[in-house]
């Protein structure tokens, strides 16, 4: 396992250092809660649009680091494009004018807007939660990660703390890095930071992929290596596999139905857009997003791809013989290495020192570890170090735009609003500081926690993860039907949480996600819902029907608002600036394009 | 209000586009270093991407700086 060089660890601290430059000389420009938590509405797009990628990247660091490829193979390419591409596309043509129009702060805030105080309440509440968990995985994922590379075992050994620090201070020193550029730069410092660790995430991740490729042999090595990716979608959705197309189908299916509740409802990722210095640069950051993510795969899918194709380690004994001597070279490989495929290893049981089986009778592989493990074996000293700090850019990014959105709704949404509706701003401005504080060191405990103690809190962050998916319906609704009303829109999320939650608090303890052992309602639950993953698309489907469903009936019930008020707030009462530009600068000629484009390179994966 | 970011960013993979280079061409004869990424000097060659990459947003950066105060005044 890799022990980082003096020039590795050079690299480390530089890219630290700029972290908090970044918080240091934005410093004197947070005067008041415009600045720190709109970032005085003075982004460029193209920041805008790299802090979104990054936000996404991080936020969904336990799915990305479990890099789709090294599962899924090329059906992972349309779950990873043609989900989130349109939903961004559909996010910059149609709602940011809404949001960015409304000069609401926060999500929730834009909520209250449209409907009405409750429905903000209700939104923030399961928001808040949303964020903090969040942020927790994001944590507790690194320190697994940096735990089992054994990055910082020198440290360790040097200062004599014992073995807890191994997962323990792989959380702390980033989460206390990422403190201190959103407490001193807020919303500006984390995009201005997020951005840059998107850079450093594809400048670390790229040369090992390039390296893997030439590797394993280029194209045809690469074509047989997703040949060897265990799983298809159509197998894991009922056991059964189904055609080629039906899979490609259903992967495509299920990106749109989990990237659309993402990508263009969570405040965590339009708070970087919503900081926009103008209408038409927070129209463009989605696309630039867009954009960036049709290449995506090549960082997202290909690690995984060319880890899980590469020859597995096994335990070796060469005899050769030397001027008479005889030697014996025995390389030693860990079971867990040995029993996994490529570089990707099996998962333990703890008890019995065997691989996981899965019901098909294969390994259970520790898919996480693929992209670290690729980026272990293939760079050499120096890049290393670069390699190292990706892997920590992509997991801050998550951390540190969830502290963000944490900090903005609590404040906005619930202080302001409910404790202390004449506040100065000044005293906001510290209470967004605290709350951004109190954040973060709930998130650390609860990571720490889930590392010490065990806590499943995969579960649990995935579980709020949903609260996205009844608000999507509602906010469109609410963006494209002027009928729909506050009471509406407050009983459709109401309801719909509780369609999302209720099966899934449930159930989903007993299925694969918290890897429990088999039991009677395992069982029971396995002859209705074939897996996590159908499990987890038809509550979220439910929980979109539902919300859609209630919102309208109800809407119509009670009693509609002038349209006066609604002015700014809804599609078809939205004041439309003439198109000066010629055709093709407009965005959406740009929209079409990198939809051709995406669409382009789904099919030379096919 | 701000600064441009691209110049912080462009510093930043300047900086470890130098290094990197730096560190490649000392190592380049120790084939041990080197085994790793198959013998190729990987340290030097994405060194030197690197250093043009923030050169360019680096200099992009610095000119949108200049014009941004140039208008101020």
């Amino acid at each position: 396992m890799p022990n980082l060089a003096p020039a590795d660890w050079l690299i480390l601290l530089i890219y630290g250092f700029f972290m908090l430059t970044a918080g240091f000389s934005l410093k004197p420009a947070m005067t008041g809660t415009r600045e720190y938590m709109q970032a005085g509405r003075a982004l460029p797009g193209w920041l805008c649009g790299f802090a979104f990628v990054a936000a996404g990247l991080g936020l969904q660091a336990p799915l990305a680091m479990g890099l789709l490829g090294a599962k899924y193979g090329f059906e992972s390419i349309p779950y990873v494009t043609l989900g989130a591409v349109p939903a961004m596309l559909f996010l910059g043509l149609f709602m940011m004018p809404l949001y960015f129009g409304s000069n609401a702060r926060t999500v929730p805030e834009f909520l209250a807007l449209r409907f009405d105080e409750k429905t903000r309440l209700l939104n923030a509440c399961l928001f808040l939660i949303s964020a903090v968990t969040g942020a927790a995985l994001a944590l507790y994922t690194m320190g697994r990660v940096f735990k089992a590379l054994e990055v910082f075992d020198g440290p360790i050994r040097a200062t004599g703390l014992g073995t807890w620090a191994e997962s323990v201070l792989p959380i702390i020193l980033p989460a206390a890095l990422v403190l201190a550029y959103v407490l001193l730069g807020g919303l500006a410092g984390t995009a201005y930071n997020l951005a840059l660790q998107f850079l450093v995430f594809a400048a670390g991740f790229l040369p090992a992929v390039l390296l893997g490729l030439k590797q394993i042999g280029g194209w045809s090595g690469l074509k047989s290596a997703a040949a060897l990716a265990g799983s298809t979608y159509a197998q894991d959705w009922n056991g059964a596999g189904h055609g080629k197309i039906a899979s490609l189908g259903l992967a495509a299916g299920l990106g749109l139905m989990f990237g659309a509740c993402f990508w263009c409802t969570d405040f965590r990722l339009l708070q970087t857009a919503m900081a926009a210095k103008d209408v038409a640069s927070a129209r463009r950051a989605p696309l630039i997003a867009a954009a960036v993510w049709v290449l995506m795969p090549l960082l997202l899918v290909f690690p995984g791809l060319i880890a899980a194709g590469l020859p597995t380690p096994r335990t070796t004994i060469v005899i050769h013989n030397e001027n008479g001597a005889i030697y014996h070279d025995i390389t030693v490989v860990p079971p867990a290495v040995e029993a996994g495929q490529g570089l990707v290893p099996a998962e333990m049981d703890a008890e019995s020192g065997k691989p996981l089986r899965r019901a098909d009778g294969r390994n259970l592989l520790d898919y996480a570890q693929a992209a670290p493990n690729l980026l272990v074996h293939f760079l050499p000293i120096g890049l290393l170090g670069l390699g190292i700090a990706a892997l920590l850019a992509c997991m801050m990014a998550g951390v540190a735009a969830g502290v963000a959105a944490f900090s903005a709704v609590f404040t906005c949404d619930l202080y302001q609003m409910r404790f202390n509706k004449s506040a100065s701003d000044r005293h906001l401005l510290a209470a967004g500081r605290w709350t951004a504080a109190c954040g973060l060191v709930l998130a650390v405990g609860l990571a720490c926690a889930s590392c010490l103690l065990g806590w499943k809190l995969d579960t649990i962050a995935i579980l709020f993860a949903r609260i996205n998916t009844p608000l999507l319906a509602t906010m469109l609704l609410g963006m494209f039907w002027k009928r729909t009303t506050g009471h509406g829109a407050f009983a459709g999320l109401a309801a719909g949480v509780a369609a999302t939650f209720l099966p899934s608090a449930i159930l989903l303890p007993f299925l694969g996600l918290s890897r429990l052992r088999e039991g009677w309602i395992a069982a029971l639950v396995r002859s209705h819902y074939q897996s996590g993953l159908a499990l987890s698309f038809w509550t979220a489907l439910a929980g979109f029907a539902v919300s859609l469903l209630v919102t309208a009936v109800v809407s119509v019930c009670t009693k509609a608002r002038p349209e006066e008020e609604l002015e700014g707030l809804v599609h078809s009462l939205r004041e439309r600036p003439r198109a000066n530009a010629t055709w093709w600068k407009r965005p959406e000629a740009l929209a079409g394009t990198i939809l051709l484009a995406a669409i382009a390179v789904n099919l030379i994966f096919l | 209000m701000f600064y441009d970011a691209r110049i912080s960013i462009g510093i930043l993979f300047t900086l470890i586009g130098t290094i990197l280079t730096a560190f490649g061409l000392a190592t380049r004869t120790n084939a041990a270093v080197y085994a790793k990424s198959l013998g190729i000097d990987a340290n030097l060659w994405w060194g030197l991407v690197l250093l043009v990459f923030g050169l360019v947003v680096m200099m992009l950066g610095r000119r949108r700086q200049m014009k941004m105060e140039k208008k101020r005044k």
